[in-house]
């Protein structure tokens, strides 16, 4: 019987009062009964419109189809076929302007809440797989994946599946990229990001830990090595200041540094070897999903008050509204139409406040939003002693520096063609390194599409 | 795991650590860096190298206990293994064309100034070192740098060994009775490279400092070694670790350099009593 509620079954979550002081998981996942519920939302349209608004093109009906069945594994093995993270992209993809932006039950009321079945069903598979996963088939091909990001782990089950020998190389100690450093375990708990990895390993897929491409090995050596391709999945790089006065003081941390330290370096258990300021007031600059994970992480360390600071207004804020609703919830201001224009510091050198100034819209700009335009006279301070920087980043030149045959984008990014592959032949590029700071499940489409470019590639030569 | 090859105390506090990397040996230069974890969990702490064997395939590592981590590392073994390694980060020193070249260092920064010496003596550059210590106690590598050099001046601030005075006393003393450097090479505490650079600046004598500051991931990711640099920001992981010292803020990097002071002193202290038990 089809379920004609106008709204989603609701995601149970942590009580927000309780949650702001711990790390762990917001929303804790449907029950077998409102995922069923919820499937029965699904009107099963023969044209599927969701499945086009998935970059990795997931056959999402399908999956639904098997929950309404009551076929859990089935459902997951739906998702499978186009996706190797679905626990994860459950948890982070912003559905809302992807798949469930064209589900046809969104025209009035709410769409099928897609992102939490797709949740339910890999958490479902998680909890009662049998076993591991059998190693593929391998083709004899080896191919080289840089960096173990979501767009590196996605090229890296494909290439796997489709029976290659792959080896991905990891800069730092743990792999998962950005899903480790950045994003913090109340949304996406570590422990999934590292199932996922052993699956590839149950699999096949070697992992080389502690080796920068680009220093400890270089793409042309990977090559000599006898890899016959090269994927480049090396992230957004270096973050950007604001180029004002200030971002010297102590207690000023680009969001990156603010959220690896808490992450990677696990600064949020008691008792860590990793310093972290345990702030009494934060105020975060930026207004994308990174600065709400940061001023989340720093409400969680025990900041008494965490404001965010944005140019625009509210309307144009870049972060998932999931991510914003939760954040206010939890006690984060918000403090729109507002640009820092100085860090100010005490005589010992940290920071005591942040001069800001009062913006108005104006025109649009080249990204079709207003324009913020200062308001004259309305200068004020924001008492901070912590200031997180999160206004995105620049791609890291090391690899460009050091492959010859690749180019860039005049602002750093790696030039592809529509399917990843890069100016040198063989190598291919994707995610952040070649679009900017995008989201997990873009990266994670250009690793899959390049994964079958560098299969087609090596088929037919 | 990087297993550990090699250990020499070189002074009460200072040690020498050889460590099986044979990756990151081939890629070594002098001027670059490693960053190492001791244990899963543990800190990621940036050491410059201070001597490789890509035949061997060692890396080797000169340290000074000050904190919780070196403490810790340096209660490891021969035989024993590192949980982390990688590199070699940063770029090298560049020393193409240098003819003649005063390599100044101090303290443990010596440690680190020694294969740039070695590197521009074997190039067939003419190398003149001043070494600073506190006391007679703590003086190393002055046999490896008196063999790297044709002129070794060693200082101590308390005059119980070498000359006493400070590095920036005998690197004037060295220039003004008449030699031509190309280049000043100053590697140790903010502070030293901070006043050989007052020094040199006064006589126009490019100056190249190796900057230490605290970094996370070293590859260009968390922006926390940021310095001013002539007035840029700078990472000293991707743009340096070398700079030219006339253009860097030392005060600014001094200030930053104290950031976790407080934190750092606790975890010592923590350690020292968990050694203890």
């Amino acid at each position: 019987m089809a379920n004609l509620s106008k709204v989603k079954n609701p995601m149970p979550v942590q009580d927000p009062k309780e949650r702001a002081k711990n790390f762990s998981e917001v929303a804790l996942g449907y029950t077998e009964q409102q995922a069923r519920d919820e499937a029965e939302r699904c009107l099963n349209c023969k044209n599927k419109p969701c499945q086009a608004g998935c970059p990795v093109g997931i056959d999402i009906p399908a999956f639904i189809q098997k929950i309404k069945d009551g076929d859990y594994e089935g459902a997951y093995q739906v998702i499978a076929e186009s996706s190797s993270l679905a626990a994860v992209c459950g948890r982070v993809c912003p559905q809302e302007t992807q798949c469930e932006s064209k589900c046809v039950r969104g025209r009035n009321g709410e769409p099928v809440a897609i992102g939490r079945l797709e949740r339910f069903v890999a958490d479902y598979h998680n909890a009662h797989k049998a076993g591991v996963a059998h190693r593929s088939r391998t083709n004899g091909h080896r191919v080289a994946v840089v960096g173990s990001g979501p767009a590196g782990l996605s090229c890296a089950g494909e290439l796997n599946s489709r029976g290659y020998d792959v080896t991905v190389f990891e800069a730092l100690h743990t792999a998962g990229g950005v899903l480790v450093y950045g994003i913090p375990e109340f949304r996406l708990p570590k422990k999934i990001v590292a199932d996922e990895i052993e699956n590839l390993k149950a699999r096949g897929v070697k992992f080389e830990l502690n080796t920068v491409i680009g220093r400890t090995m270089l793409v042309d050596e990977l090559f000599e090595d006898g890899y016959e391709a090269v994927f480049i999945g090396s992230g957004a790089g270096l973050p950007n200041f604001m180029k004002i006065k200030g971002e010297d003081l102590k207690g000023v941390y680009s969001a990156n540094e603010y959220l690896t330290r808490v992450n990677l370096m696990k600064a949020y258990r008691d008792g860590s070897d990793t310093p972290i300021k345990h702030s009494k007031t934060v105020a975060v600059v930026g207004g994308g999903n990174v600065a709400m994970d940061a001023t989340r992480c720093a409400l969680r360390l025990g900041a008494e008050r965490v404001v965010m600071v944005y140019r625009r207004s509210e309307a144009e804020l870049p972060a998932r509204k999931e991510e914003v609703e939760h954040a206010k919830e939890e006690g984060v201001e918000f403090l729109m139409l507002t640009a820092p224009i100085e860090v100010l510091g005490d005589e010992h050198k940290n920071v005591r406040a942040l001069k800001c100034r009062r913006m108005e819209l104006g025109e649009p700009d080249a990204s079709g939003r207003r324009r913020p335009v200062p308001v004259e006279g309305s200068e004020f301070e924001l008492e901070a002693d912590t200031v997180i920087v999160a206004i995105g980043t620049s791609p890291n030149p090391l690899i460009k520096n050091t492959t010859p045959g690749i180019d860039v984008q005049r602002w750093g990014g790696i030039i592809t063609d529509e399917h990843g592959k890069t100016t040198r032949d063989m190598v291919y590029a994707g995610g952040d390194a070649v679009t900017g700071a995008a989201t997990v499940i873009l990266a994670m489409g250009a690793g899959k599409d390049a994964a079958e470019q560098i299969d087609k590639k090596i088929r037919n030569s | 795991m990087y297993k550990i090859v090699g250990k020499q105390p070189l002074n009460p506090t200072v040690t020498r650590m050889v460590i099986d990397a044979p990756r990151v040996a081939k890629k070594a230069q002098p001027g670059m860096f490693i960053i190492l974890r001791v244990d899963e969990d543990g800190e990621r702490i940036p050491l410059t190298i201070a001597d490789y064997d890509a035949q061997a395939g060692t890396v080797t590592i000169i340290f000074q206990i000050v904190g919780a981590t070196t403490l810790r590392l340096n209660t490891l073994n021969v035989g024993d293994s590192l949980h982390d390694f990688v590199g070699p980060l940063g770029r090298p020193t560049e020393l193409d064309g240098l003819k003649k070249v005063a390599v100044i260092g101090g303290g443990v920064g010596c440690a680190i100034a020694l294969p740039t010496a070695k590197k521009l003596h074997e190039l067939g550059a003419t190398v003149h070192s001043v070494i600073g210590f506190r006391n007679k106690d703590l003086v190393i590598l002055e046999d490896e740098f008196r063999a790297a050099s044709e002129t070794c001046v060693l200082m101590t601030d308390d005059g119980s060994i070498g000359r006493k005075g400070l590095v920036t006393d005998a690197l004037e003393q060295l220039i003004e009775s008449g030699n031509k450097y190309d280049e000043v090479i100053a590697i140790g505490p903010l502070v030293m490279m901070k006043f050989v650079c007052k020094l040199t600046e006064k006589y126009g004598i490019k100056t190249v400092v190796s900057m230490n500051p605290i970094m996370i991931d070293g590859t260009g990711m968390c922006g926390g070694c940021r310095l001013t640099v002539g007035g840029e920001m700078k990472f000293a992981c991707v743009d340096g670790p070398d700079f030219d010292g006339h253009k860097v803020d030392f005060d600014e990097a001094i200030e930053r350099g104290r950031m976790y002071a407080e934190f750092e002193r606790h975890a010592y202290e923590k350690e020292c009593n968990l050694l203890k038990n």
